[in-house]
């Protein structure tokens, strides 16, 4: 699938997850998966990383 | 079979890594995504499929500690309790309590207002180090070596004006390597440690590229890594100490939701299998 903000090639693997954070190669932008149903996914904006986040 | 629920914001690998020890061991995993989840008042656990255990992994700590507040309304077990996420969660509460059970920690001052922590800073004298009371991976500590340092850094807390930023925590700069230890504690026992060398600047968070290496559990890291989870309140920790050249073995910082995928690449015994062995030992209890 594509990138929702510059269009390049998103390389989703096989075993990703919903929850898990893909990261455009091209741009850079980060996207959660949103759902998952074989090869169907959806993508929707990841959440900025936050002064709370992190060890 | 029994099932553990992995309630999370973002899943990493460490997420993954603890949903397939417990598929290997035979139990049930289900994966509980924090940020979709609606919870109320009458909520009740059978609501949801919470399993026998959660272990709370969120990233973002205010998330997961009301998150964890909600599970323990409804009497859902969770991992860690409400009480000992919130203590990790804040320097100050934690250096406090570590101090107040006898625990070396490096010597800490803080203060409640900008002013105070410049009179505080000449007072000490130069280096200490500010570190934000919330928040991790290592941002916004920063040494402050001099008084050019110190208005600087005042002034930018001045600016940014977040609910924490009038609480100043400065802590004493600990001469030691450039290198810390992080033990991963599961049920007050040290279950692994690795060292984390700084990759050229002071600070030593894998998250900044420090490179793990495994460092041997010793009697003296065994005993500092046992009491200070204990003070705590156990569960599953992250005890960072520093070696220091004077003073010897400090702890600095407790982590609640330890992230360990660094420390599982060169770790003898198997991490996320040994977490959740111990979950569901929990529950049983």
């Amino acid at each position: 699938m594509n990138c929702p903000e510059c269009d390049a090639i998103l390389n989703i693997p096989d075993d990703a997850s919903v929850g898990e954070i893909i990261s455009c190669p091209d741009c850079g932008a980060d996207f959660e998966i949103a759902k998952k149903d074989g090869s169907n996914v959806e993508l929707k904006q990841a959440e900025t990383v936050g002064e709370d986040w992190g060890e | 079979m029994s099932k553990v629920c992995i309630v999370f914001d973002r899943l990493r690998t460490e997420e993954k890594m603890l949903q397939k020890e417990a598929l290997d061991l035979g139990h049930d995993a289900v994966m509980l995504d924090a940020k979709i989840t609606q919870i109320n008042t009458d909520s009740k656990r059978e609501d949801y499929d919470f399993g026998d255990i959660v272990l709370e992994r969120c990233v973002s700590y205010f998330r997961g500690l009301h998150f964890t507040a909600s599970l323990e309304f409804m009497d859902v077990p969770v991992l860690n309790k409400f009480d000992v996420a919130n203590v990790c969660g804040n320097k100050m509460f934690m250096t406090l309590l570590l101090k107040k059970n006898n625990i070396p920690t490096p010597k800490t001052y803080f203060s409640f207002s900008g002013e105070s922590a410049a009179e505080n800073l000449e007072k000490v004298g130069y280096p200490l180090v500010i570190k934000p009371v919330i928040g991790s991976w290592g941002r916004g500590v920063m040494p402050i070596k001099d008084k050019d340092t110190m208005d600087a850094v005042l002034e930018i807390r001045n600016i940014t004006d977040g609910p924490h930023d009038r609480i100043y925590y400065l802590q004493e700069l600990i001469k030691r390597p450039p290198r810390d230890i992080r033990v991963i504690t599961i049920g007050d026992e040290p279950i692994a440690a690795m060292y984390r060398k700084s990759s050229g600047g002071f600070k030593t968070n894998i998250a900044l590229g420090a490179d793990p290496e495994l460092c041997e559990i010793t009697k003296e890291i065994e005993d500092m890594a046992v009491k200070a989870s204990k003070a705590m309140g156990g569960g599953i920790l992250g005890i960072d100490m520093m070696e220091g050249d004077e003073r010897g073995l400090v702890v600095h910082e407790v982590n609640n939701t330890v992230e360990f995928k660094g420390l599982a690449r060169v770790a003898e015994r198997n991490i996320p299998k040994e977490m959740i062995k111990f979950a569901l030992n929990y529950v049983r209890k």
